[in-house]
C-alpha cells in the first residue's frame, strides 16, 4: 500500500478540525494537493499543509492509500470521517469522530479517542488500542439509525452512550464501561470484557450484550430466564441470560416475541456454587442493617464512614454506590 | 424597485391573459408590470426561454410552531445537507424542513413569489408572523384553522350566523391571518381526550357537532362575508384505506353552494393535498387508488378547486393539525413522534417518513398524486403540491412537473419500482399519456391558485396593472423533457419579484422587502360574541385576552385586504 | 399621581404569567407596586428601581475594581473581541426578548461563532430527549381544562414555578374539570421532601439518579409486565404497580418535570424515558408532558435558533454553516476543553451556574457581560455593560414553557441614558460590519 506521513509540526492554538485525512481525500493527490487540502480551527480556514508535514504518496484509490499520523494529535477532530476503503494509523491519543460515518476501510489508533468516534458507522474497522470516551459507536443526535455495520474494537475502557441507538456491526471492548449502553439498539452485537455500571440495554428493542464481567445494577425491565452455555469470540463459559427491555416495544416471528438478550457471564467461584446471583451484589441481614442504623443514629454518615463501619464490625467490604443506597434506605426508615 | 425593465423576445404562458408560449417582451416599471417602457429600461435577454409569472404556493408548512418543533427535533434533517454563508444569502439548513432563510431562497430559485403557510393555531399567531418575516422575498400569508374551534362549535351548533361571522372577522383580524382553514374538522377537538371522528357525520364528543356541521356552516360564513379565498379543507380519516368515500362526502358538501365575493373567485369549496384522501380497499394489503373516482366528481363540480399533495418518494417530515392521524403514524412507522394540543383551538401533530420506492404503499401514493393531476380536466382548478414537507419537500416540484409533462420520465420512475407490476394493478397511471403542458403548468402553479386565492388581479399573472413578480426559466416547449424541466425550474435563470430582480444567474443576488397578506373583515357590532370571548378567555383560555392579538410591529410589510361585510 | 398598567407580562420563568397589574408614577420613572405576581417576580420588577443600579459600562480591572466607559467604548471593544476570536462563544440570550436574539444570532453568523443559551445547563438534555423520541404534549390551557392527572417528576414548581399550580396544573377550574384539584390526583417523583411533595396524593420517593430504572419500570408495569426486584429504584415494586395503574386509570394526565432529571445520570436518557412513558400511556389514555422551562425566554431562544439555523441551542456557525452536538458545541464542554477563546455573555449567569473549572476559562478570556444586574459573571468579565431590563423597561416577544409565544410590555422608562440590549447588539453588529469589511 502507498503510504502518506502526516507528522504533526505545529499545535493548534484551540482545535483542527481535520475530516480531510481520509485516503478518499489523499487518493491521487500529490503531498503539495494533499497540503493544500482543508483545516479548519475555529472560523479560520487553513491547510494541512499549515499543521503537518507531509511525507510520502497515496495510492491512485483510496483501497490502495495508507495514511499514518503522528505528533501530538490530541487536539485534532474528524480524522477518518466518511472513509470508504484504506487505511490510516494513528500514532498517539486524538480527539473526537474519529471514524465518523465510516463506510469502509481500517483506522488503527494506537492510543485514547474522545468521544463520538465510529458515530454512524456503516462498514469498516475502527480499532482503538487505548480508552474511547462517549458516544462510541452512536447515532447522531436525532437520528434512529446509529451504527450499521463494520466493527469496533476498543482495548481499554470506553465511556457512556456506546452504540446508541445501533442496528447493526459488532463492537468489543477489552475494559470497563460508563452507564447506557445499546440504549435503543435494534440489533447488533457488543462484547464488554470488563464491568458495567448500568442501563446496560435500556430501552434495547432488539441486539445482543455479552458481559464477561460484573453489571453494577441490572435494568428492573430485563428478566432472567436461565443459564446457557454459549462460545461468543472465542471464549466459552456460562452465561446468565436476560430478555428485555420489557418496557419497551418488540417485534415477532412466527408469534414469538423477540427480545434484546444480555448475557451475563457466570464468574467461575459461583459456576461452582450454582449460579443463582444476579451479580456480586452484597446485602446485609436485618440485623446488620439495624446496627448500621443505631451507629449513625442522629448522625450524618458518609460513605467513608459507613463503609469503615461495615469492614469492621461484619467484615464486609462493599462498594460506595451500594452504601450511598444503604444510606438513603436508613435514611428513608428513619 | 423603481428601476424600469424589458425582458425580450421571451416564450410567455400567462392564463390571465389566454397567452400561450408567445413570442413577446414583458416590461416593468415601479414594481409592476407595465405595457411599454422608456429606453432606458434595462434588458434582460429571454430568447429560447420560457417566461411566467412568479409562482404562488396555495398550501405549505413553512412557518410557526410546529415547523420550528420539527425542525428542533429533527437535527438529523440537516445532516450534509446545508449551504454556507454566501454573499447575498444567510447560511442555509435543512432538506425536508429548512429554516426560514432557506425557504424564502428556496422558493425564490424556483420562481415562487407568493407562499401561504397552510395552518396557523391563533393562540401561536404571533411565532408564525416572526417566522414570516424572517422568510426573505416571498409574500406570504397564513391561515388560521377553525374547524376545532370552541367558538366556532357553540356558534355553529346554535345557527347563529350573525356570530360565526363576527368571531371569523375578530379571529382574522387578531391574527393577521389570510383565510379559513378546516383540518380534520373535530376530530382534532376530539383527539384532546384521545379519540378522532372518522366520517364526517360523527359528532365531537360533548360538543356535539359533526364535521360535516363545522364544514358547511363555515363555508356559508365564508360566503355570506365574502372572503378572497374559499374555505380551505383537510377533511377526516386522511390517509386510510377507503377514506375516498369520506372525500367524495365532504366534496357534495359544496353541491349547490354559491360563491358571493368580490375577487373574482369561483370556488366555495377548496381540497388540500387530495393524494392522500383517495385511497380504496380497507386495508394495506389491498391498498388501490381511487384518482378516477376522486377526479371525476371534481372534473363535474366547478365550484370545488384542489391541490395534489403529491408524494416525492424522499425522507420528509410528516406534520399536519391532524392530531389523531400523527399518532396513528408513529403506530406504524414507530419513529418520533411530537403532539401539541393547542386549548380551545386545535391539535398537531409530527412524525419523519421515508416514502421508500421499494414499499408497494409509497409507490402506489406516488402514482395517486400524479394521477389525479393527469385525470384533471380544468388545470384552472388543480393545483400542483406536495403538501410540503407533508408528502415531500417544495424543492421537489421541478421533479413533479418533470413527471407530468413527460410520460417517458414519469415511467421509468413507475417501471423500476420493485413492485411496478402490483402498482400498476393498483393505479391507472401506467396507461395515462398525457403529458402537461407549459401553459397548463402555469395555470396549475400561477394563475389557478391566485385566482382561488382571490389574488387574481395581484398576482400570477403578467397583465399590465399587476405586481412584476416574473421568472425566467432557461427550457422552451421544444425540449420538455423531464430531467430538462426538472434542472430549469429548480433554478431560474432570472426572477423579479415586485420589480427587484432577486435571482440572477440562477441564484439570488439581493433579498427585497417581502409582504404579509391578510384579511381584514368588517362586520356589524356584536355584543354577544366580544361578551363571550371576554369570558372564555377569562374562564379557560390561559393567557389573557389583551396579550391575544399580534401586534403591528410583528408584521412590518403588511398588505390588507378588506372586506366590508357590514 | 400615578398609572396602573394591566396584563403585564412577568420576565422572571417559564411559567410566563402576564396578568399582573403595575402601579408606576405618572411621569413613567418610578415603578410602585406590583400585584398578582409571585415573590420572585415582583422582586423582579421591583428590584429595577435599586438605588444602587449600574447604569453606564464598567471596565473590570485585574483588581477587582471597575471603571466607568461609554457606550461607544464598550461597543468597540465587544465588536474587536468578537472579529478578533478565532472561536467566539455567544452565550446566555434566556432573560431577553426574541428581537434581542435574532440581532444577537445576525453578530454570529458574522463572526462564526457558537451561540448558545441556558439550555446546556438546563432542559438541553429535554431537547435532545426530544431528538431521539420526540414529545406528545399540549398547551397549558389544555392541562387546565382537562387534566385529572398530574405528575411533578423532578421538580418543585411550588418554589421554582410558585403560581403554576395555581394558574394551570392544580387549582383551576377548567371547562371540563369545574370540580378544580378535588378531582385532580398529584404524584410526586422526588428523593426529597418538599413544598409540592406535600400536596400529593402519592410521593414516590424515588433512589437519587435511579429515576431511569423506575420509568422503564414503570413503563414495563403498564404493559403489565412482572419487574424482577422487590425494591425498584428505591421504590417498593406494590407502589410501582400501582402507580402505573393511577396513571392509566385517569382521563387526562400530565408530566411535568424539572432538573432532578435533566441533569442527573443519565440526563437526556432520563426525559427519552419519561417521553416514552407518556407515548405508552397514550394507548390507554390521554397523556402529555411538559418541560417546566426555567428563564422566561429559555423557549425563545431554542425558537429563534430553530427557525434560523435549525437547531434549538449550542449552534456553531464557526465554519459558516450550522452545526450541532452537545458534547462537543456546548458552552460547558468548549470552556473546558479550552476551544473557545472569548465569550460574550447576555441574558444570563454563567458565572453562578457553570462548573467553577468553566467559571475560571470565563475568567482567563477576553469577555464581556451584558447584564442590568452585578453578578458573579459580570465581576468575571473584562467588560460588564447594563441594558435595560426586558419586560419592564422595555418590551420584546418571549416564548412560555409550552412554547406559546407572548408579547411583554414596557412599563416604565429605563435610566436615563441606558441602552437596550437590542440597541447595544445592533450597534456592535453594525461595527462588526465595518470591521469585517475593512
Amino acid at each position: 500500500m502507498d503510504t502518506v506521513t502526516l507528522t504533526m509540526k505545529n499545535l493548534p492554538a484551540l482545535y483542527l478540525e481535520a475530516e480531510t485525512i481520509s485516503p478518499d481525500q489523499f487518493a491521487a493527490k500529490s503531498p503539495a494537493e494533499i497540503g493544500k487540502l482543508s483545516a479548519y480551527m475555529g472560523n479560520e480556514h487553513h491547510t494541512l499543509g499549515d499543521f503537518f508535514e507531509i511525507a510520502g504518496n497515496p495510492g491512485k484509490t483510496a483501497a490502495d492509500t495508507k495514511i499514518v499520523v503522528t505528533g501530538d494529535l490530541s487536539k485534532v477532530k474528524y480524522i477518518g470521517m466518511k472513509m470508504t476503503a484504506g487505511e490510516i494509523e494513528v500514532l498517539g491519543n486524538t480527539d473526537m469522530y474519529v471514524g465518523a460515518w465510516m463506510a469502509g476501510g481500517t483506522i488503527r489508533v494506537k492510543g485514547n479517542v474522545d468521544s463520538f468516534c465510529g458515530m454512524g458507522m456503516t462498514g469498516g474497522e475502527l480499532l482503538i488500542a487505548g480508552n474511547a470516551r462517549n458516544y462510541l459507536g452512536a447515532a447522531y443526535r436525532g437520528d434512529w439509525r446509529g451504527m450499521q455495520g463494520g466493527k469496533i474494537v476498543v482495548g481499554g475502557n470506553a465511556g457512556s452512550d456506546l452504540a446508541f441507538f445501533m442496528r447493526g456491526g459488532e463492537i468489543t471492548i477489552g475494559g470497563d464501561v460508563d452507564v447506557h449502553v445499546a440504549t435503543h439498539a435494534e440489533g447488533g452485537k457488543i462484547i464488554i470484557k470488563g464491568n458495567a455500571k448500568s442501563r446496560v440495554g435500556g430501552q434495547m428493542v432488539k441486539g445482543d450484550i455479552y458481559v464477561f464481567g460484573e453489571i453494577e445494577r441490572m435494568m428492573p425491565s430485563y428478566k432472567y430466564i436461565g443459564d446457557e452455555q454459549i462460545e461468543v469470540n472465542g471464549t466459552s463459559g456460562t452465561f446468565q441470560v436476560w430478555i428485555g427491555d420489557l418496557g419497551e416495544r418488540h417485534g415477532k416471528r412466527k408469534g414469538e416475541t423477540i427480545y434484546g438478550k444480555i448475557y451475563l457471564k457466570v464468574k467461575e467461584a459461583e459456576e461452582k456454587e450454582g449460579s443463582t446471583r444476579v451479580s456480586r451484589k452484597i446485602k446485609l441481614t436485618d440485623a446488620q442493617m439495624q446496627s448500621v442504623s443505631e451507629a449513625f443514629a442522629g448522625k450524618e454518615p458518609s460513605v467513608s464512614n459507613v463503609k469503615a463501619f461495615i469492614q469492621e464490625s461484619f467484615g464486609i467490604e462493599m462498594k460506595p454506590m451500594q452504601i450511598s443506597r444503604l444510606i438513603d434506605e436508613i435514611r428513608r426508615k428513619a | 424597485m423603481a428601476d424600469e425593465y424589458i425582458i425580450r423576445n421571451g416564450q410567455v404562458y400567462d392564463p390571465k391573459q389566454g397567452i400561450k408560449g408567445d413570442v413577446m417582451d414583458i416590461c416593468i416599471n415601479n414594481g409592476k408590470i407595465v405595457s411599454k417602457v422608456s429606453k432606458k429600461a434595462k434588458e434582460v435577454d429571454a430568447t429560447g426561454k420560457t417566461v411566467m409569472a412568479g409562482a404562488v404556493e396555495i398550501h405549505a408548512h413553512v412557518a410557526g410552531p410546529k415547523v420550528n418543533e420539527g425542525r428542533n427535533y429533527r437535527p438529523e434533517d440537516k445532516l450534509f445537507t446545508c449551504r454556507a454563508t454566501g454573499a447575498n444569502t444567510h447560511m442555509e439548513a435543512g432538506f425536508s424542513i429548512p429554516t426560514t432563510f432557506r425557504t424564502g431562497y428556496n422558493y425564490a430559485r424556483m420562481g415562487y413569489t407568493t407562499v401561504m403557510e397552510a395552518a396557523m393555531p391563533p393562540i401561536y399567531a404571533r411565532h408564525v408572523h416572526e417566522e414570516i418575516k424572517d422568510t426573505p422575498i416571498v409574500d406570504q400569508g397564513a391561515f388560521p384553522v377553525f374547524g376545532n374551534n370552541w367558538f366556532v362549535f357553540e356558534y355553529l351548533k346554535n345557527k347563529e350566523d350573525a356570530n360565526v361571522n363576527a368571531y371569523i372577522a375578530w379571529l382574522l383580524h387578531v391574527t393577521k391571518g389570510y383565510a379559513i382553514k378546516i383540518v380534520n374538522p373535530g376530530g382534532s377537538e376530539a383527539w384532546g381526550w384521545g379519540k378522532n371522528c372518522d366520517t364526517i357525520h360523527d359528532p365531537v364528543p360533548y360538543f356535539d357537532i359533526t364535521p360535516a356541521e363545522i364544514m358547511s356552516g363555515l363555508m356559508k360564513a365564508n360566503e355570506q362575508l365574502g372572503l378572497p379565498h374559499s374555505i380551505h379543507v383537510h377533511t377526516n380519516n386522511l390517509g386510510n384505506p377507503g377514506n375516498y368515500e369520506t372525500t367524495l362526502d365532504t366534496f357534495r358538501l359544496a353541491e349547490g353552494v354559491k360563491t358571493n365575493n368580490k375577487f373574482g373567485r369561483e370556488q366555495v369549496f377548496h381540497h388540500t393535498h387530495v393524494q392522500f384522501h383517495s385511497y380504496g380497499g380497507d386495508n394495506w394489503g389491498n391498498f388501490e387508488s381511487k384518482a378516477k373516482d376522486v377526479m371525476n366528481y371534481v372534473n363535474q363540480n366547478k365550484n370545488i378547486t384542489i391541490d395534489l399533495g403529491c408524494v416525492t418518494l424522499d425522507e420528509t417530515t410528516t406534520m399536519t393539525a391532524d392530531g389523531p392521524f400523527e399518532h396513528h403514524l408513529t403506530e406504524l412507522n414507530h419513529l418520533k413522534w411530537a403532539n401539541v394540543d393547542v386549548e380551545l383551538e386545535t391539535s398537531s401533530g409530527i412524525v419523519p417518513y421515508v416514502y421508500n420506492p421499494d414499499i408497494k404503499v409509497c409507490a402506489i401514493q406516488w402514482a395517486i398524486g400524479l394521477e389525479l393531476g393527469l385525470l384533471a380536466k380544468d388545470p384552472m382548478r388543480t393545483f400542483i403540491t406536495t403538501d410540503h414537507p407533508n408528502a415531500g419537500p417544495f424543492t421537489r416540484y421541478p421533479r413533479v412537473f418533470g413527471w407530468l409533462m413527460d410520460q417517458k420520465y414519469r415511467n421509468e420512475r413507475l417501471s423500476t419500482f420493485k413492485y411496478s407490476e402490483k402498482v400498476n394493478d393498483a393505479t391507472s397511471l401506467g396507461s395515462l399519456d398525457r403529458e402537461i403542458t407549459l401553459y397548463e403548468l402555469a395555470q396549475m402553479t400561477r394563475a389557478g391558485p391566485a385566482k382561488a386565492l382571490g389574488l387574481t388581479d395581484m398576482c400570477g399573472g403578467l397583465a399590465p396593472g399587476m405586481d412584476a413578480n416574473v421568472a425566467i426559466y432557461n427550457i422552451n416547449a421544444d425540449s420538455l423533457d423531464g430531467a430538462s424541466i426538472e434542472k430549469a425550474f429548480s433554478a431560474a435563470d432570472q426572477v423579479f419579484k415586485c420589480g427587484t430582480l432577486v435571482v440572477d444567474n440562477n441564484d439570488i443576488i439581493t433579498e427585497t422587502d417581502k409582504r404579509t397578506l391578510w384579511v381584514d373583515v368588517k362586520v356589524p357590532d356584536n355584543k354577544q360574541v366580544e361578551r363571550d370571548v371576554v369570558m372564555k378567555f377569562l374562564k379557560y383560555y390561559s393567557m389573557n385576552l389583551a396579550n391575544y392579538e399580534v401586534s403591528d410591529h410583528f408584521v412590518p410589510h403588511p398588505y390588507v385586504i378588506e372586506v366590508d361585510a357590514t | 399621581m400615578t398609572r396602573t398598567i394591566t396584563d403585564v407580562v412577568c420576565p422572571f420563568c417559564g411559567t410566563l404569567c402576564d396578568d399582573l397589574i403595575v402601579t408606576v408614577s405618572e411621569d413613567g420613572k418610578k415603578l410602585l407596586d406590583v400585584e398578582n405576581a409571585c415573590a420572585i417576580g415582583a422582586e423582579k420588577f421591583l428590584h429595577t428601581q435599586a438605588s444602587d443600579r449600574v447604569t453606564r459600562p464598567r471596565k473590570i480591572q485585574e483588581d477587582g475594581s471597575s471603571v466607568e466607559v461609554s457606550y461607544d467604548e464598550a461597543i468597540e471593544y465587544t465588536a474587536q473581541l468578537l472579529v478578533n476570536a478565532k472561536k467566539p462563544l455567544m452565550y446566555g440570550w434566556s432573560s431577553t426578548s426574541c428581537e434581542a436574539q435574532s440581532v444577537g444570532s445576525e453578530i454570529a453568523e458574522q463572526v462564526g461563532a457558537i451561540i448558545d443559551n441556558t439550555a446546556a445547563v438546563c432542559h438541553g438534555t429535554t431537547l435532545v430527549a426530544v431528538q431521539n423520541v420526540g414529545i406528545p404534549s399540549c398547551t397549558l390551557g389544555e392541562v387546565k381544562n382537562r387534566a385529572d392527572r398530574i405528575i411533578f417528576w423532578g421538580c418543585n414548581p411550588a418554589h421554582a414555578h410558585p403560581r403554576h399550580m395555581s394558574r394551570y396544573s392544580i387549582f383551576p377550574r377548567g371547562y371540563f374539570t369545574g370540580k378544580g384539584h378535588k378531582n385532580r390526583k398529584l404524584i410526586v417523583v422526588d428523593p426529597r421532601t418538599t413544598d409540592t411533595s406535600s400536596l400529593a396524593d402519592v410521593h414516590l420517593q424515588v433512589e437519587q439518579g435511579a429515576d431511569y430504572e423506575l420509568l422503564q419500570a414503570l413503563r414495563a408495569a403498564v404493559r403489565g409486565q412482572e419487574l424482577t426486584g422487590d425494591i425498584i429504584a428505591g421504590v417498593p415494586k406494590e407502589k410501582v404497580y400501582e402507580a402505573a395503574d393511577l396513571l392509566k386509570s385517569g382521563r387526562f394526565g400530565v408530566i411535568f418535570f424539572g432538573m432532578g432529571v435533566t441533569q442527573s445520570l443519565g440526563k437526556d436518557h432520563n426525559i427519552d424515558a419519561a417521553i416514552m412513558l407518556t407515548k405508552d400511556l397514550n394507548e390507554y389514555t390521554k397523556f402529555s408532558i411538559i418541560a417546566m422551562r426555567g428563564h422566561y425566554n429559555v423557549t425563545g431562544s431554542g425558537q429563534v435558533l430553530g427557525w434560523q439555523f435549525g437547531f434549538p441551542y449550542s449552534v456553531d456557525l464557526s465554519r459558516g454553516f450550522a452545526r450541532y452536538n452537545p458534547g462537543e458545541t456546548g458552552s460547558i464542554e468548549l470552556l473546558k476543553r479550552k476551544e473557545a477563546d472569548a465569550i460574550v455573555v447576555l441574558g444570563s449567569d454563567p458565572g453562578a451556574h457553570f462548573p467553577v473549572r468553566c467559571v475560571r476559562e470565563i475568567a482567563n478570556l477576553p469577555s464581556v457581560c451584558i447584564d442590568p444586574h452585578i453578578t458573579p459573571t459580570s465581576e468575571i468579565c473584562k467588560l460588564h455593560v447594563p441594558v435595560a431590563f426586558v419586560g419592564i423597561e422595555v418590551g420584546g416577544n418571549c416564548y412560555r414553557m409550552d412554547n406559546v409565544p407572548i408579547d411583554s410590555r414596557k412599563v416604565i422608562e429605563p435610566p436615563e441614558g441606558m441602552m437596550t440590549d437590542e440597541e447595544f447588539l445592533r450597534a456592535v453588529n453594525t461595527r462588526v460590519s465595518e470591521l469585517k469589511a475593512a
